[in-house]
């Protein structure tokens, strides 16, 4: 009996064959990142490794760390396994993470989604015999329309906003969900205003390379009556309070694919509430296991039991995994957490 | 369903309340004269009777998705509403359309005689010609749970807007056993005649809780009338023309519930309208609301029941008085004319008078606040001598001073994640209370915190799973939480032997270990002090 490529422990996902871990939610020597939102990347890592692309954000979140950078597909020999990272499409930089030993492949997914948001390098499916997945939206509940319908209803209700002399504002993640959306809607409908947690990634990003509309950093001294009609992109712990409000009479809305939900919707008390994840929807999912050629799904976070349960009845050798990942959170602001 | 869907859809993307009676006075004066009528009707809680059966829905619904029946029944407590679920999981519709509301309803309303293979034919047809957004809403109409966000109130606002009629008028004119089968939007709006309608009940006038205590009042204690807040059912007893009525709070009859009261038309002039509250009684005391909850849900009642559950009217108000709506007159006019009502009718009748409490100070009346309970009520309702009756929850003449509530501090067990406005965080918990080592399970609770404070608990409960049984997670037990409740029972389905009425969240105690939360014990002494 040969020791499995992955194990799962009280620290994170485990690989004796190289002693790395993956997304490790306690200090550990060496850590592998899937991305930079803060349940995946966090601090007090010995040595991180993680793609070029989302090197960057983790530096600026985590300050000052021993961090390795690898390209998307490029091979690392790490002790008897070999490593690579594939693009997962959840936000730019986002990787699956590839683990070969002795000819048996397991590939950790980390967050993902399957559709191409212009913005992250789009998912591309890795052949595996085991495939360690997220679920955050895993019931047949949660189906995405495609983000250019999205995008369209959020330029219809800025651009009727503006018509009424009313603000709008926008709660998405400082992280990924902003930037999506800023390179989605139709810039030229009015001005961008920006929370200082939204711009401090949109300078981040900018400076590797992305493009970005104009924006306007959102201070003490800006006065909202110079921007009539503007977009204001707000961390979504923004929403409701005194930040919020020196807009006036604004229309809020919030992007998320809680959205789907009209309870959800309601609680959120926002006017509009526009479904959007960074995550894969019911079919992104299956599609996505599908196409890796797995018999064995291990489900880490979402609606794990429930999951499981539906690929077993679909023949997978399926089983859930205790991690602290978080999925799509809509109550806090996404600059660090969540997501 | 385009223009009725437009307003479900404006109605629910906004919170504003200008907003929402703009979207619905703009919808009164386009729509069509019968889903005008329809839409009242809805938004009153006169929806069309259930065509066809839940488990029917579900069935087909996962079978068009092409998803076993158990995914959906996993998924439908998570989305927490059934319409919703089914419109959520079905695939795009193949065709378009664009009947009106009444169409829809009319549809649906022939299906109840139907056989099983006409109503799925019909309700597949339905689905695949209507967006996911109409779906929604005619799924809502087929399952009944009718609620658009949009109180009564507000409905009679934006139409009061659209016609000119007066709010309180309107609210009058919309009361009663009518359907948009049997009147038209002219002969009940705007041709008003009451008499057609011998049971039409008032809009009951509802009190507000009073939090500050009642030296936060405008007024001082002499300007005030006080009764106990009884415990029991809302009702309205209508006389007229030889017959009798009896209106729920939800404005559902209840006559046939409560035959007793057929004998007060024996008593009590025609032309008589008593607001009360519906009690089980013996001996000139009220029974537990446990008595009286064996009544309620019943349509008809054996012999046995009528005899262990006797109820009486208790009543408050006197709003119709010799054929005539005497709202206006202040309150201690119809008070007193209520009190010779009440005592003109023999002892053996079922209809007491609410008794006024004498009090001089708002001291006193502190002090008789907090002997409720030897009463079965729940506290003291104040109420303003020169006002008149009103329609509706209005602010200003009548007020609740609740008494405060039991507690017991206990330890949370299990926890399961919440569903609808709360699909994300984990909101339901079961709670224990000490027995030498050992902990009891005795109660469940899901509201009381704060959504910081849920978000808190969500990301600890994920950390510290000790075990999972389906949805439900046995997690470490570690955190005390001050449940408060109103009252407490013998119940011997439950392990610990105690149900709570109305238990809640009141505080999350950071401050307490698991050794100092209460015992079984405790709460065996608040079962014989209270129970
Ligand atoms: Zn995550
Ligand atoms: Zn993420």
């Amino acid at each position: 009996m040969t020791e499995p490529v992955l194990t799962f422990t009280d620290r994170g996902i485990y690989c004796p064959a190289a002693d790395v871990f993956i997304d490790p939610w306690r200090p550990v020597d060496r850590a592998l990142i899937t991305h930079g939102h803060a349940d995946h990347a966090r601090d007090g890592m010995g040595r991180y490794l993680a793609t070029d692309a989302a090197a960057p954000v983790m530096r600026h979140r985590l300050g000052a760390i021993d961090l390795q950078t690898v390209a998307y597909g490029e091979r690392l020999r790490i002790g008897s396994a070999d490593i690579s990272f594939h693009p997962a499409g959840h936000v730019p930089g986002s990787a699956q993470i590839r683990v070969e030993v002795g000819g048996e492949v397991w590939v950790v997914s980390g967050d993902y989604k399957t559709e191409d948001d212009g913005l992250s390098e789009p998912f591309a499916p890795v052949r595996c015999h085991a495939f360690i997945t997220e679920c955050t939206f895993g019931l047949p509940v949660f189906r995405w329309d495609a983000q250019t319908d999205v995008a369209r209803q959020i330029d219809d209700w800025w651009r009727a906003n503006a018509a009424q002399g009313r603000a709008t504002i926008l709660g998405a993640y400082a992280l990924g969900k902003a930037q999506r959306l800023l390179s989605a809607i139709d810039a030229s409908i009015g001005p961008i205003l920006t929370h200082g947690a939204v711009e401090n990634t949109n300078e981040v990003l900018r400076a590797q390379g992305l493009p970005l509309p104009d924006t306007v950093r959102v201070t003490p001294q800006t006065d909202p009556k110079a921007y009539p009609g503007a977009l204001v992109l707000a961390t979504p712990s923004a929403l409701g309070t005194s930040w919020a409000r020196r807009f006036g009479a604004a229309s809020t809305g919030f992007a998320s694919g809680w959205m789907a939900l009209r309870g959800v919707r309601r609680r959120r008390a926002a006017d509009r509430g526009f479904v959007l994840s960074d995550h894969a929807d019911w079919a992104g999912l299956n599609t996505a296991i599908a196409e890796t050629g797995a018999s064995r799904i291990f489900a880490t976070h979402g609606y794990t039991s429930i999951f499981r349960r539906w690929l077993e009845s679909q023949g997978y050798d399926a089983a859930v995994v205790e991690t602290a990942y978080e999925g799509e959170s809509i109550d806090d602001d996404g600059a660090g957490t969540g997501e | 369903m385009r223009l009725f869907t437009a307003l479900f859809t404006r109605l629910d993307q906004t919170t504003r309340t200008n907003a929402k009676v703009d979207a619905l006075a703009g919808y009164f004066a386009d729509a069509p004269e019968t889903d005008r009528l329809w839409t009242i009707a809805l938004l009153s809680g006169r929806r069309p009777k259930r065509a066809v059966t839940a488990n029917l829905l579900r069935e087909w619904a996962a079978e068009r998705a092409a998803i076993p029946l158990w995914l959906f029944e996993e998924s439908y407590p998570i989305v927490g509403d059934l319409a919703e679920t089914i419109a959520l999981v079905l695939p795009d519709a193949t065709r378009a359309s664009d009947h009106s509301l009444t169409h829809w309803i009319t549809t649906i309303r022939a299906l109840a005689p139907r056989d099983e293979a006409d109503k799925r034919a019909a309700i597949l047809d339905a689905w695949d010609q209507l967006d996911a957004r109409e779906r929604f809403v005619f799924n809502k109409l087929l399952t009944g749970g009718f609620r658009m966000g949009v109180s009564q109130k507000l409905m009679t606002r934006a139409l009061s807007r659209a016609t000119g009629i007066e709010e309180a008028d309107l609210a009058h004119r919309l009361m009663g056993d009518w359907t948009p089968e049997t009147t038209s939007f002219d002969a009940l709006i705007r041709a008003h005649d009451p008499s057609v309608d011998l049971s039409r009940p008032y809009p009951f006038y509802l009190a507000y809780q009073l939090d500050e205590g009642p030296s936060s009042l405008d007024a001082p204690p002499g300007d005030w009338a006080a009764e106990r807040k009884w415990d029991g059912i809302r009702g309205q007893l209508v006389l007229r023309g030889g017959a009798h009525f009896l209106w729920s709070r939800g404005e559902e009859l209840m006559t046939d519930r409560f035959p007793e009261f057929a004998r007060l038309v024996d008593f009590v002039p025609a032309g008589t309208v008593i607001d009360g509250e519906i009690l089980a009684w013996r001996d000139e005391f009220p029974l537990s609301f446990n008595a009286l909850q064996k009544r309620i849900g019943r349509k008809t009642v054996p012999k046995a029941l009528l005899r262990d559950a006797p109820v009486i009217l208790y009543a408050y108000d006197l709003l119709e008085w010799q054929g005539a709506d005497i709202r206006d007159r202040p309150f201690a006019e119809r008070r007193t004319l209520l009190d010779a009502l009440v005592a003109s009718v023999p002892p053996e009748a079922p209809l007491r008078v609410s008794p006024l409490l004498a009090f001089d100070t708002w001291d006193r009346l502190a002090d008789i606040r907090e002997g409720s309970r030897d009463f079965a009520s729940e506290g003291i309702m104040l109420k303003r001598k020169s006002a008149p009756y009103r329609a509706g929850r209005k602010r200003g003449d009548w007020w609740k001073w609740k008494v405060d509530p039991l507690t017991i501090d206990a330890v949370m067990i299990y926890a399961q994640q919440g569903h609808g406005r709360r699909a994300n965080l984990f909101t339901d918990f079961t709670f224990a209370v000490r027995d030498g080592d050992a902990l009891v399970p005795f109660t469940k609770a899901y509201s009381g915190l704060t959504d910081a404070e849920f978000r808190k608990i969500t990301a600890w409960v994920r950390r510290n799973t000790l075990e999972r049984y389906g949805p439900v997670r046995a997690v470490k037990p570690h955190h005390v939480f001050e449940i408060a409740f109103e009252g407490i029972q013998e119940s011997p389905r439950h392990k610990s032997g105690v149900a709570l009425r109305f238990p809640r969240m009141a505080r999350w105690r950071h401050d307490k270990p698991v050794a100092e939360a209460n015992t079984l014990d405790d709460l065996r002494r608040m079962l014989a002090a209270y129970g």
